[in-house]
């Protein structure tokens, strides 16, 4: 019965999801692989304490947008981004931005585990060091434990933080690097499949976090699994070859689009 | 249409086509045959190394062992200083007869009739013309022995130490070899009594070059060689990493890096005399850096390393995977921190590898230091890198040349030890690998 008027106030919750303002805004997002055009002006915005998912086919930029939201694309050789795309009111791509200070806002948690060959305390201290988040050993032992409290993590590793972070399970490793990217207290967290290499059980785990986090971050998910989407977020986009194919609620988007390629897409019938 | 299709399309549904003979027979007889060819192979290489190596340890291990003779030295003031003058002039100490106090301490020993020219000469012959100077040595360092009776070890002639080491065939007619039979007789005369014996060759890791084998040794070539070893570490590792990570981390992939890349591989494959002369004409004719000395043997090895050096570091650097990158960059880490906190500790151990490699490479390059004139004849051990030098392989090169018998087992002796630094360089190498290798 609790549960149930739990889901009923999710449900209340999520249609009013017109109403939450929008944490960062993308016009006319395009970007470019030296010659090859990947997105073709998206407009899509990202609303405050919601998890959007991004869903597509292969290949079809969702990813690319995802990673555009932080710049990682700025570490590839010959990417382009052009159009605007706003953190609070400022453009990211502004000359004027740290690069630095925006990652710092805006964590991502990658496809693949990947925890930095060194002990758990060390990957999740690391951000806050180059931060100047924490000013002494103990500010820093206590973020280190509050974020892998949020990841979940502290229980089954309080005892051997000092153990390497490549020896947890991959499971662990993921919700290791969602700790070592709430360290730094970022504001949004981009998710580039981040369960796509993990076993069901670890999956679930990752999505309940996913849940929790959503209280007091913005997140962006790629994600290949429909049903994964729909579990998770409250606003889904979907792409395809680069176009934003539509953008709602959703509920909406899983029972009723309004494009029907989102329709052939959810049905099975290509990607 | 449909009609005629339809049936061939059931046909290959029904029934599959016949299995072709695919030779599984032939196809297992030619994969033994390759791993028999392999092995092949590897045996043939793993003979030719036993037999290099059986041939150099067999010829050379005498070397680390050289015959003494321990006489007893009368230190006559007669034959020293005859008139008494060193307190005033203590440079008749230096000019005294030394090889006058050997020849009585032996012709006594060896009970010769002193009268008898040759014998004596003979005689005298057996000790090392390098065991005046080392009474000479003893005396002007503590004048008080004059006068004194005192047991003294000399090297032994190498003609005697190589007759002592059965390197000398005595079948042969006494005027065809370079030891007659009288002193054979004498030597193992000496044997029997315990004065004549075999010690170990202290003097091969001590001595600088010297035209009588017995007292040559390899201290000047180790002195050298310590010297290039430590300026190719200090210069070409700090310069062919910073490089490297240039051009593998930040570096724009154009055609410019490319052309550079092309050409560090091409540096590689130039053969080293010539990186020789490139120091002979830049460091000695251009620049008048000093000739023979370490120092532009050194810069010249430089050189010759770095391409070995970068080319090691950036496949280390390319093989730390692009997830751990992300991950640093994703925190908002610098592209230099995400460098040297994550790519650099993780590529250290291939970097260390290359490095190790690269200097066991130059420590074995003997064409170039002969273009810069580090093939000089060096007696004195070098101070400074500025000072004349030689290095192990020359040393070798150089030893090989002479005609003497007992340089033969010296020239394999130093081979020997050159060898053993290579083998403790390639073991350190694959024990920092070891040591070092991170999984992730």
């Amino acid at each position: 019965m609790n549960m149930l008027t739990e889901a009923a106030v999710e449900k209340a919750l999520d249609q009013k999801m017109n109403t939450v303002p929008y944490k960062m805004i993308g016009q006319d997002v395009s970007v470019y692989y030296g010659e090859k055009r990947a997105l073709f002006d998206v407009k899509l915005n990202i609303r405050e304490n919601t998890v959007t998912a991004l869903i597509g086919p292969s290949g079809c930029g969702k990813s690319t947008f995802l990673r555009s939201l932080n710049r990682m694309n700025d570490t590839i050789d010959n990417c382009r981004v052009t159009g605007k795309i706003t953190l609070d009111g400022d453009d990211i791509y502004d000359p004027d931005i740290d690069v630095v200070e925006l990652r710092a806002r805006v964590g991502m948690v990658f496809q693949k585990p990947n925890p930095f060959p060194k002990t758990i305390y060390e990957n999740v201290a690391y951000g806050p060091r180059i931060h100047g988040l924490a000013k002494t050993k103990a500010d820093m032992d206590q973020i280190v434990e509050t974020s892998l409290q949020r990841a979940g993590l502290w229980n089954e590793v309080k005892d051997r933080v000092n153990e390497s972070g490549t020896g947890l399970s991959g499971g662990q490793q993921q919700r290791l690097c969602i700790a070592r990217a709430v360290a730094v207290s970022p504001e949004v967290i981009l998710m580039d499949e981040p369960c796509s290499a993990l076993d069901p059980i670890a999956t679930a785990k990752v999505e309940e976090l996913i849940h929790e986090l959503r209280e007091a971050y913005t997140i962006v998910i790629v994600t290949h699994s429909m049903q994964q989407a729909a579990r998770v977020s409250q606003r889904t986009a979907m792409f395809h070859l680069g176009n934003l194919v539509e953008e709602n609620d959703t509920d909406k988007m899983f029972t009723n689009p309004d494009d029907p390629r989102t329709q052939d897409y959810i049905m099975g019938r290509f990607g | 249409m449909t009609n005629i299709v339809s049936p061939v399309a059931g046909a290959v549904v029904s029934k599959a086509p016949e299995r072709r003979d695919i030779g599984i027979k032939r196809r297992y007889a030619a994969e033994r045959r390759f791993q028999a060819y392999g092995m092949a192979a590897i045996a043939f290489g793993l003979i030719f190394l036993v037999i290099l190596l059986s041939t150099v340890i067999r010829q050379g291990y005498t070397a680390f062992q050289q015959t003494a003779i321990s006489l007893p030295i009368e230190f006559t003031e007669k034959t020293i200083d005859p008139s008494n003058k060193r307190a005033t002039d203590p440079s008749v100490l230096v000019a005294a007869n030394y090889g006058a106090l050997l020849r009585d301490a032996v012709v006594k020993e060896l009970n010769i009739n002193a009268s008898s020219r040759p014998d004596v000469r003979d005689a005298s012959a057996m000790l090392s013309k390098g065991a005046p100077i080392q009474l000479r040595d003893m005396v002007v360092a503590d004048p008080s022995i004059i006068g004194k009776t005192i047991n003294v070890t000399v090297l032994a002639d190498a003609n005697v130490d190589s007759a002592n080491k059965g390197q000398i065939d005595l079948s042969v007619d006494e005027k065809n070899r370079k030891i007659n039979d009288k002193q054979v007789g004498w030597m193992n005369e000496l044997k029997s009594s315990g004065a004549l014996f075999k010690q170990f060759n202290t003097g091969l890791f001590v001595n600088g070059n010297s035209s009588r084998p017995e007292a040559a040794g390899l201290g000047v070539a180790l002195i050298g060689s310590l010297y290039l070893m430590l300026i190719v570490l200090v210069l070409s590792l700090p310069i062919g990493v910073a490089a490297s990570i240039y051009l593998e981390e930040f570096a724009p992939k154009n055609r410019l890096t490319d052309l550079i890349e092309v050409n560090i591989n091409n540096l590689a494959a130039v053969p080293s005399i010539v990186y020789g002369l490139l120091g002979l004409s830049v460091f000695i004719n251009f620049m008048g850096m000093p000739r023979s000395a370490s120092l532009v043997g050194g810069l010249v090895l430089t050189l010759m390393t770095l391409p070995t050096i970068i080319i090691a570091t950036r496949a280390a650097l390319r093989a730390v995977p692009p997830s751990i990158r992300s991950a640093a960059l994703g925190l908002g880490a610098s592209k230099m921190q995400m460098v040297f906190h994550h790519v650099l500790p993780l590529a250290m151990p291939g970097i260390l590898t290359g490095t190790i490699i690269g200097l066991a490479h130059a420590l074995g390059e003997t064409a170039p230091l002969l273009l810069i004139g580090m093939v000089a004849f060096v007696a004195n051990a070098p101070t400074t890198p500025l000072e004349p030098s030689t290095a192990l392989p020359v040393q070798v090169y150089m030893w090989a040349n002479e005609a003497e018998r007992a340089f033969v087992e010296r020239t394999s002796g130093a081979i020997i030890v050159l060898l053993l630094f290579l083998i403790v360089m390639n073991l350190g190498a694959i024990l920092l690998r070891r040591r070092f290798e991170r999984r992730w």
